[in-house]
C-alpha cells in the first residue's frame, strides 16, 4: 500500500510552493476552460476544487504534481492546498496508477457474498497489467448485485470468479464491460412496482 | 409474495422506459405537483410538508416541514443542498431513484425550495454515482430548458439555480456539515454544531439540507396532500419508504414499503429470506451504522420509533441480512474496518477508537485476546459515544457495542478456540465459527 494523506513523510528542506505564475505555467486549453467553468458554477470558486482535481486526473492520469500546479495556476490557490484536499479523497490518486480503474466493494454487503474472494482472484489475474489498477473499495452503494465492481465508473455484478477473465478482457480490449451485467440494465426489485394504475385524472391522458 | 400492499410512490413507473427524460416524466404526470405548489403560497407548501409528518429518509429521521421552517426568513442568500452522497453501507436506493427518476428529484428540489425561499441549490453526488450524475446533468438540462428551473419560474418568480456536485469518494461527506465543507472545496471535516446548517450553512448562510428520497418525496406529497400523505403509515413514521435489503438473502434489491409493516414482511415475504433455508443469525435494520437485531426480533414493525424502542434506529432503510454461515467476528471487523478507513481523524475518540477496535478483534481472530479484551473493547465503544463532532464514531460503536452484547458468548468461544489453535488463525473447515462465507 502506497503512503497516503498525512502517513506521508513531509519533505521539510523543500521551499513551500506559492500559487503558481500564469505567465510561466502552462495550462492545456481544454483544462483551463473546463476548470474555469465548473468555477462560474459556484458563489465561491473555491467550492470548484474537486471538480478541478478531477478534470486534472482525468487529463494526467493522477493528481501528479504538475496536474497540481495547473489546477493551483488556474484556480489561484496553493500547490498546497490542493493536495491537502486531494490526499483526503479515495477517488484522487496522490500516486502514478493504471489508465484503467477496477474498484472492487469488499464492505459487509459485498463479502457475506463473497467479494473478498472475488478481489482476490481480480487482483492476481491482473497483476502483470500495469494499465489496470485494481482496488477493494468501500461500499458503492450496489450491494443489490453484490459482489459487484465499478469498472471505470462502469457497475456490473453480480460477478464471479469465472467472469473475471472477461472482465479484463473486456477492460483491455476497450469493449463495454460484461454489457449484460451491467447495473443500469436491471429492473427494479419490488415486483409491486411499475404498477402504471393512475389515480383518476391524472397519467396518459 | 403479494403481502406488501404498499402504494407506490416512488417506484410507480421507475422501470418505464425513457422515464429519464422529461417528456416521459411529464407523460406519467411529472411537474404537475410544481405547477400545483407554485400557485399556492410558500407558507402554504410549507403547511403541507409539516402535514405530512415526512421524515427525512436520509439517516437521522428529522422531521422534513419543521426543518424548512427552522429557516430563518427574510431576503437573504439561502440554499438548499441535496445529499446524494449515499454512502452508507447498505444503501442503494438513491441509486436507483436518481438513475431512473432524476426529474422526480428535481422536482421535489425546486418545490422544497420555493417552501424554503432558497434561490441556490445543489446536489452533492458521490463520485462513484459517475452514471447517476450523467443522468442527473442530462436532466437538469432539460428542465433548464423546460423552466422548470432557472429565473422566474414558470412566472412564479420564484428563481432556483441547480448544480450537480460529484464528490471524490469520503463516507463522512453524507454526514451534513463535511458534506458542507467538501461542497466548498475542503476536506469533508465536519463543522462544531450549533451553529446548524438552517442557520450557518453553505457560504456561511442559511442552508436547507435533504436526502434524495426525502425531496423526491415531496411531489407526491404535494400532489396527494399532507394529510393524506399523514395516513399511510403509522402515527410517527408515516408514508412509504424504499428500503435497500441485502446480503444474505434471495432476492436483494429496494422495495417500496408502508412504514409500520413488520419486518419479517420485508426480509422474508419481499426478499426471500436466507438462501438454503438457513437461518437470520442477525440484520442490520438502517446500514452498518445501525446496532444490530437478532432472529427473535423479526416481528419488529419497521418504523422510526418501533426501532428506536428495540434499541436500534432506522437509519438510511438499509436492511442487511447475516444468516447463521457467517462468525459474528467476521461482520464485527468488516464494520470496524471500514470505519477506521473512513474516519477523518478530527476527533480523538473516533480515530483512535475505531483503530483500536479493529486492533483488538484481529488480536481475538489472531489467538492473543482474554475474554476481559471483550470487556476494554465495550468500554472504548461507550468512550466514543457522543464525544465528538459527528456521529461518525458512534456509527461504529452503536454496532459493535450491540454485537458484544448479544453475540457475548461466541466471541467468548472464538477466543478460546483461536487460542487453543495456537494462535494462528488456521481456518478449520470442522469448527463452526471458522467455515468460509456461503455464497449467495
Amino acid at each position: 500500500m502506497s503512503p497516503r494523506g498525512w502517513d506521508a513523510p513531509a519533505d521539510l528542506e523543500k521551499e513551500p510552493a506559492e500559487i503558481p505564475d500564469p505567465a510561466s505555467t502552462p495550462v492545456p486549453e481544454q483544462l483551463r476552460r473546463e476548470i474555469e467553468a465548473h468555477m462560474a458554477n459556484y458563489p465561491d470558486r473555491r467550492s470548484a476544487t474537486l471538480p478541478a482535481l478531477e478534470a486534472a486526473q482525468r487529463l494526467h492520469g493522477w493528481c501528479s504534481p504538475q496536474a497540481m500546479e495547473q489546477v493551483a495556476c488556474v484556480m489561484r490557490l496553493t500547490p498546497a492546498y490542493l493536495e491537502s484536499v486531494a490526499s483526503f479523497y479515495d477517488m484522487l490518486e496522490t500516486t502514478p496508477v493504471g489508465r484503467h480503474s477496477v474498484y472492487v466493494c469488499t464492505n459487509i454487503s459485498c463479502s457475506l457474498c463473497g467479494a473478498d474472494e472475488l478481489y482476490e482472484t481480480i487482483r492476481a489475474a491482473s497483476a502483470e497489467d500495469p494499465e489496470i489498477s485494481v482496488r477493494s473499495f468501500e461500499c458503492l452503494g450496489a450491494c443489490d448485485i453484490a459482489p459487484m465492481a465499478s469498472v471505470d465508473g462502469v457497475y456490473v455484478g453480480p460477478l464471479s470468479d469465472a467472469d473475471v477473465p472477461r472482465l479484463l478482457a473486456d477492460v483491455r480490449d476497450g469493449r463495454p464491460v460484461l454489457p449484460e451485467l451491467q447495473l443500469a440494465r436491471r429492473p427494479v426489485a419490488d415486483p409491486n412496482a411499475n404498477t402504471r394504475e393512475f389515480p383518476a385524472g391524472q397519467g396518459d391522458g | 409474495m403479494a403481502a406488501n400492499a404498499a402504494p407506490m410512490l416512488l417506484l410507480r413507473d421507475i422501470d418505464e422506459p425513457g422515464l429519464a427524460t422529461r417528456e416521459v416524466y411529464e407523460r406519467r404526470g411529472g411537474y404537475e405537483s410544481l405547477r400545483a405548489a407554485l400557485a399556492l403560497s410558500p407558507e402554504e407548501v410549507l403547511g403541507q410538508l409539516e402535514a405530512s409528518g415526512l421524515r427525512g429518509r436520509g439517516g437521522a429521521g428529522f422531521a422534513m416541514g419543521k426543518k424548512v421552517s427552522f429557516l430563518p426568513k427574510g431576503a437573504i442568500d439561502k440554499y438548499l443542498v441535496c445529499n446524494a452522497d449515499e454512502s452508507e453501507p447498505g444503501t442503494f436506493k438513491d441509486r436507483e431513484l436518481m438513475q431512473k427518476s432524476p426529474h422526480m428529484l428535481i422536482e421535489g428540489i425546486v418545490i422544497a425550495s420555493f417552501a424554503a425561499g432558497a434561490s441556490r441549490s445543489f446536489i452533492y453526488i458521490r463520485g462513484e454515482y459517475a452514471q447517476q450524475a450523467d443522468v442527473l446533468d442530462a436532466a437538469v438540462a432539460e428542465a433548464r430548458a423546460a423552466g422548470y428551473v432557472g429565473e422566474d419560474i414558470l412566472g412564479s418568480g420564484h428563481s432556483l439555480s441547480l448544480v450537480v456536485h460529484r464528490g471524490a469518494g469520503a463516507y463522512i461527506c453524507g454526514e451534513e456539515t463535511g458534506l458542507l465543507d467538501s461542497l466548498e472545496g475542503k476536506r469533508g471535516n465536519p463543522r462544531l454544531k450549533p451553529p446548524f446548517p438552517a442557520n450557518q450553512g453553505l457560504y456561511q448562510g442559511p442552508t436547507l439540507i435533504n436526502n434524495v428520497e426525502t425531496l423526491a418525496t415531496v411531489p407526491a406529497i404535494i400532489r396527494m396532500g399532507g394529510e393524506e400523505y399523514a395516513k399511510l403509515g403509522v402515527e410517527t413514521s408515516t408514508g412509504t419508504k424504499v428500503v435497500s435489503v441485502s446480503g444474505h438473502v434471495q432476492r436483494p434489491g429496494n422495495y417500496e414499503i408502508e412504514l409500520g409493516i413488520p419486518s419479517r414482511e420485508i426480509i422474508y415475504g419481499l426478499a426471500g429470506g436466507p438462501p438454503g433455508g438457513r437461518a437470520v443469525k442477525c440484520w442490520f435494520p438502517g446500514g452498518s451504522s445501525s446496532p444490530v437485531l437478532k432472529a427473535e426480533d423479526l416481528d419488529v414493525p419497521y418504523d422510526f420509533d418501533s426501532l428506536g424502542k428495540a434499541g436500534t434506529m432506522l437509519g438510511s432503510g438499509a436492511i442487511i441480512v447475516v444468516d447463521e454461515s457467517t462468525p459474528i467476528l467476521d461482520v464485527a471487523l468488516k464494520v470496524a474496518k471500514f470505519y477506521r478507513h473512513e474516519s477523518c481523524g478530527k476527533c480523538t475518540p473516533c480515530r483512535e477508537g475505531t483503530n483500536w477496535t479493529v486492533k483488538m478483534l484481529e488480536r481475538i481472530d489472531a489467538g492473543e485476546a482474554t475474554p476481559m479484551d471483550l470487556e476494554i473493547m465495550a468500554s472504548v465503544q461507550q468512550h466514543i459515544m457522543g464525544n465528538c463532532l459527528c456521529v461518525l464514531g458512534d456509527a461504529m460503536a452503536m454496532p459493535i457495542g450491540s454485537m458484544i452484547a448479544k453475540f457475548r458468548e461466541e466471541f467468548e468461544e472464538h477466543i478460546e478456540r483461536a487460542r487453543a489453535r495456537g494462535g494462528l488463525g488456521v481456518v478449520d473447515s470442522e469448527q463452526e465459527l471458522t467455515t468460509p462465507r456461503a455464497g449467495a
